[in-house]
């Protein structure tokens, strides 16, 4: 029992008191002449959405890629669920993979399994006890929550739209019930049905799982629907981060631009109607 | 909750004041999938509901299998509680819990027939594609006979870099060591006659008729094929290919005849090298270790092998060069969505390749020497 309880401490998240999951610190990230952050900090609070929004080129992605060890920043620190994300240490990496849910931008689905057999994937390589039927179950169960069909288990990447695959992906990311889910533009190229359903089931499940969720996206209503604050990844840095209503005062050119220019506008306003 | 111990297993005890519920306590997750299984079998068969406010904490595995226990005991989950925090999880999850997926896949030697007899179908359609290919890249390459201005020169002259200069350095090594061997290999067998001056006619009659172009050929096999069919077939995936199609262009005038012209010009010029270096090696070897001096060496080459046999190596090549382009961009194209499958057409490509350059190169060995050439 006792060794049961030290090596539950290994997997669970950070303890209860500290409420910040992402600490990130002086951040440099350089590639050859290019520099793309120049001394990043940011917060993600236990429990929130939060959104990452910036132009195209801004370094989203590559502060994202950051995060998940996939990307090696020239300097500075990063700090997940505790514990810090830039070290090689295997057991340290792994704790993070463990309790972090990834969406990438088109799904990223394994290509050669069926929906079922990728969401099953994760599950298999850190629970490999489970039996198969209480797998196969688990999987279907996260499939329909992240609003697909039954039926869609077993079909492959390849049969699904655009729209399904990211529904797929996200089933995968929420396979090992992650406290920590990152979203890239999960809205991009979706009709804005899609999108704003997309919308409503990340709301949802954030607040069924009590996920923090960290969201990359372009999208305005999404800002405006979901996210409890919003980080500004302008001029290499983070120049702001705060619910939306605030940043739309908030001086800095970028800024300005992106909430008061004519998109920004339109969303802000379908915001209000609906208020 | 503030007594619950920390990382506690899961525990399920009847509540003293009710005997018919059972109160959880502990983590419900994923981590302690047998320990919950153990605690719901344990539990006594007379409750009617479960409590879960007191479990520490509660995932989709944990409601998950308390669904399953209600449904096997017909057991009301609507007089399952749950503390406020975890009613959103129950309630998401028992909202679509019902739907179940149709079985599907069927085993046994039905669908084992059924296999058999696609693969069947699939490589006949594959030999047709084949050859329907051949007839379009002919056509096509007539067609610009007629108008030369349809050749994509810039492509077609990238390619022949990449399949034909960047394999020199390769193919001659290959050759000269290939070469060698033959030497050593002839000089073995014809020592015992006292006849190794014979070793020159084996080397330079083996090389000009066939290891020159065989050599030269799987190699290119191996090496090019394989590239065409990564190249296209990665186009196809990303919808490249679709889009040349949508913009009024056709695939093959831009894909596959430049790199079928390279192939054909480069093939007999990578031939000859290869044939020069295979002599080069076998004339290394004679001179080393056989006591055959370099100028005896070549003096003997040129009295005794035919110009013919050089004839009979070098218009092979060409047929070669198109059965190698023709497989790459074909398989390339015949790639669909997934990663698997351009691993598998890739392989396809170049088991096809290497065995049609080897079967070919066998019927016009066969060929060729019944006609006496």
């Amino acid at each position: 029992m006792a060794t049961e309880a030290a090596s539950a401490t290994t997997t669970a998240v950070a303890p209860a008191a500290d409420t910040t999951v992402i600490r990130m610190r002086g951040l440099v990230t350089r590639f050859g002449a290019q520099l793309v952050h120049d001394g990043v900090d940011l917060d993600v609070r236990r429990g929130e959405i939060l959104g990452v929004v910036g132009g195209s080129g801004a370094g989203k992605s590559v502060l994202m890629r950051s995060i998940l060890g996939l990307q090696r920043p020239t300097a500075g620190s990063i700090e997940v669920l505790g514990v810090d994300a830039l070290s090689e240490d295997a057991v340290t990496r792994r704790h993070i993979d463990r309790n972090v849910g990834v969406l990438f931008q088109d799904g990223a689905l394994f290509s050669s399994q069926t929906v079922g057999e990728n969401v099953q994937m994760p599950v298999k390589e850190y629970y490999p006890e489970l039996t198969d039927s209480l797998r196969y179950e688990l999987a279907l169960l996260k499939v329909k929550l992240a609003g697909l069909r039954a039926d869609d288990v077993a079909k492959l990447p390849s049969q699904l739209s655009g729209g399904m695959r990211k529904r797929a992906g996200l089933a995968r990311a929420l396979a090992l019930d992650p406290p920590l889910l990152f979203l890239d533009e999960p809205t991009a190229g979706l009709d804005p049905i899609s999108a704003a359903a997309f919308d409503t089931l990340i709301r949802t499940l954030q607040e069924a799982l009590g996920l923090t969720v960290f969201l990359i996206t372009h999208d305005l209503d999404t800002l405006y629907a979901i996210t409890d604050r919003v980080a500004v990844l302008a001029d290499r840095k983070i120049v702001a981060v705060a619910p939306v209503k605030e940043l739309e005062t908030f001086d800095h050119p970028w800024v300005q631009e992106y909430f008061n220019g004519p998109r920004g506008r339109a969303a802000r306003s379908t915001k209000e109607g609906i208020e | 909750m503030s007594t619950a111990p920390n990382h506690a297993p899961p525990a399920a005890a009847i509540d003293p004041n009710d005997p018919a519920t059972l109160r959880l306590s502990g983590r419900w997750t994923m981590r302690y999938a047998d320990e919950i299984g153990v605690a719901l079998r344990a539990a006594p068969r007379s409750i009617s509901r479960i409590d879960a406010r007191q479990a520490e904490r509660l995932d989709t595995l944990g409601v998950l299998q308390l669904l399953r226990y209600a449904d096997r005991y017909k057991l009301d989950f609507d007089h399952f509680e749950f503390r406020d925090d975890q009613k959103a999880l129950v309630a998401a999850i028992e909202d679509i819990k019902d739907e179940r997926p149709k079985p599907q896949r069927d085993h046994g030697f039905r669908a084992a027939l059924e296999r058999l007899g696609f693969a069947v179908a699939d490589n006949y359609k594959e030999g047709l594609a084949l050859v329907g290919f051949l007839g379009e890249i002919l056509a096509k390459l007539l067609r610009l006979l007629k108008h030369p201005k349809r050749l994509r020169l810039p492509a077609t002259v990238h390619q022949m870099e990449e399949v034909g200069l960047n394999a020199v350095p390769l193919v001659a090594l290959l050759s000269f060591m290939v070469g060698a061997v033959i030497a050593f290999l002839g000089a073995t067998v014809l020592r015992e006659f006292g006849a190794t001056i014979y070793v020159v006619e084996l080397v330079g009659i083996a090389f000009l008729r066939e290891f020159g172009v065989l050599l030269t050929a799987i190699l290119l096999a191996g090496r090019t094929a394989s590239a065409f069919t990564a190249q296209i077939g990665m186009m196809v995936m990303r919808e490249e290919v679709d889009a040349i199609r949508v913009l009024g262009l056709d695939p093959v005038d831009l894909l596959v005849i430049p790199r079928t012209l390279a192939l054909l010009a480069m093939l007999p010029l990578l031939t000859f090298i290869a044939m020069m270096a295979g002599l080069l090696g076998g004339m290394a070897v004679c001179a080393g270790t056989l006591d055959i001096p370099a100028a005896a060496y070549l003096a003997r080459l040129q009295d005794t092998v035919g110009f013919r046999h050089f004839a009979v190596g070098m218009v092979k090549a060409p047929v070669f060069a198109m059965v190698i382009a023709l497989i790459g961009c074909l398989e390339g194209l015949q790639v669909q969505g997934t990663a698997q499958s351009l691993g598998e057409r890739t392989t396809s490509s170049v088991v096809q390749a290497i065995s049609m350059v080897i079967v070919i190169d066998a019927m016009a060995a066969l060929w060729f020497m019944e006609m006496g050439y």
